[in-house]
């Protein structure tokens, strides 16, 4: 058992970070990665209660099912996973539908305000396909997604959010405050928009959906106007 | 010979996954094609009652499983049609007495002996979910024109993608041509808008269908039910046929919002 202890250790290291602990892996099967990491959980169970919890996999390649596991695993003993850090784009893409973070350096909230007012321009996260239901894409930059955003599922963006498609879910541009940010779309029928802290109503399916630009206008309400050409060039 | 293992499922629970199941495998019986129907609702077994097969059974797929019976003696043959089989699920277990290598390992051994293997997978995408999609070489998505059941359908159809277990296709069941002429009913264009995958039916809502599965006697089996055809027509596409879908409303335009629907990708 305490060889076994050992090399489980040596598998699974776990340190505390700013948000909470990191657990980083040796290069192992997934299985064992996993097994040891529960171990480890399971001999501390009450220094990891209410825990958040980040991983860094490395290049290990992990399906929904995986991180569902031990999501689910985690949660039972009060454990939050909160990132996933890796790699391998699969897994990128697997961390991101399942809504967890995908880095793990966020700024301090005192730093926020200032990160906000420079959101790199090339800072976008790209999204070629629909966004179906139960899906959740948090993003510290723009998210841009080549498809649908289906109803049932979310978008939430610090800069700005553009769907060249249609938008039936919720979409939240400027989570972090920003109020300039602003949403637009192909065809903009959300079940509901946010921009910084304004909501809007609900916005009726049109017959002839045509582009559409939401943003907070100068009454500091959230609006969607038709998109027409030469408007890109007054927008920041 | 090697089968083609197809999984129905659907998310939402009630929208006709074990009946589709039962339908297709007696229409592809019907064929002379050699059918294996899985039922993969560990623990709520109905397939068998469907099928009218219920009293027949002796042994189930945790028996196989925990290796108290090999694979044929759990099989069980149809009573009208001697080249398909059922293999039931527990009734007195739940899904964590199979997981997804056994399924993979069970259909492994069932491609040898058969042209089509069908699963019937449990509402829901947990556990029971993932075992029924474990082995699939296609999946497909059953609906009812209902809110609720597609954006349960289009979850489902997210986490396939995510599975990478290759482009689902779709039936649409239960669909009225009255309600939908009214405007009280999603249409087909308006589902199949949403989902965004490949449709392979549409069984339009038809009481003979519930008669069937309570005397266990599937619907296909009745040439004048449209349901039956509808589900014949999908068991045709699925050996590779093109078959024009069925005109459910002769006066209105859905015939060729079909036909345009069923051309695209």
């Amino acid at each position: 058992m305490n060889a076994f202890m050992e090399s489980t250790s040596s598998i699974v290291q776990i340190k505390g970070i700013r948000d909470g602990l990191l657990a980083t892996f040796a290069d192992a099967d997934w299985s064992d990665q996993r097994d040891a990491l529960m171990l480890q959980i399971t001999e501390r169970s009450t220094f990891f209660q209410g825990a958040r919890l980040a991983m860094d996999v490395g290049s290990q390649v992990l399906k929904v099912n995986d991180l569902v596991d031990l999501r689910d695993w985690l949660s039972e003993r009060n454990i939050t996973l909160w990132a996933v850090v890796s790699e391998s784009p699969t897994t990128e893409t697997t961390a991101q539908l399942l809504g967890l973070a995908t880095r793990i350096s966020k700024p301090r909230p005192e730093e926020a305000r200032h990160v906000l007012e420079s959101i790199p321009e090339d800072s976008a996260l790209f999204v070629a396909k629909t966004v179906r239901s139960g899906t959740r894409i948090e993003y510290p930059g723009h998210v841009v997604v080549y498809g649908d955003v289906n109803p049932g599922a979310e978008i939430i963006a610090e800069g700005n959010v553009i769907v060249w498609g249609r938008v039936r879910g919720v979409i939240h541009a400027g989570a972090k405050g920003n109020r300039e940010a602003f949403i637009c779309a192909l065809d903009l029928s959300a079940n509901q928009l946010r921009i910084a802290d304004e909501v809007s109503a609900m916005l009726k399916p049109q017959k002839d959906p045509r582009p559409e630009v939401a943003s907070i206008n100068h009454e500091g309400k959230l609006q969607a106007e038709l998109w027409s050409p030469g408007e890109t060039t007054t927008r920041k | 010979m090697t089968a083609q293992v197809f999984t129905i499922t659907s998310g939402k629970g009630g929208v006709g996954k074990t009946t589709a199941v039962a339908n297709l495998a007696t229409a592809l019986a019907m064929d002379g094609k050699r059918v294996v129907c899985i039922d993969g609702d560990i623990g709520l077994r109905n397939l068998d009652v469907v099928m009218g097969l219920e009293n027949r059974i002796v042994y189930d797929i945790v028996d196989v499983i925990e290796g108290r019976c090999k694979l044929k003696q759990a099989m069980i043959r149809d009573k009208h049609y001697p080249e398909m089989y059922l293999l039931p699920a527990a009734q007195t277990r739940d899904k964590n007495a199979v997981s997804p290598s056994d399924m993979v390992r069970i259909c492994k051994d069932l491609r040898a002996d058969a042209d089509f293997v069908i699963i019937d997978s449990p509402a829901g995408i947990e556990r029971g979910f993932r075992n029924a999609i474990a082995a699939a070489d296609s999946v497909i998505v059953v609906t009812n024109p209902e809110v609720s059941a597609v954006r349960d359908a289009d979850r489902v159809v997210g986490i396939l993608e995510a599975e990478e277990k290759g482009n689902p296709s779709l039936i649409i069941n239960r669909l009225n041509p009255t309600l939908v002429k009214n405007n009280d009913m999603l249409s087909a264009e308006d589902v199949l808008d949403l989902l965004g995958i490949r449709l392979i039916g549409i069984v339009p809502e038809d009481e003979t269908v519930i008669i069937g599965s309570n005397r266990g006697a599937p619907v296909v089996t009745d040439g004048k039910s449209r349901a039956g055809t509808a589900f014949r027509n999908i068991a045709k596409r699925l050996q590779g046929e093109d078959v024009p879908f069925l005109d459910l409303a002769p006066q209105s335009g859905l015939w060729n919002a079909i036909q345009r629907l069923a051309g695209r990708k």
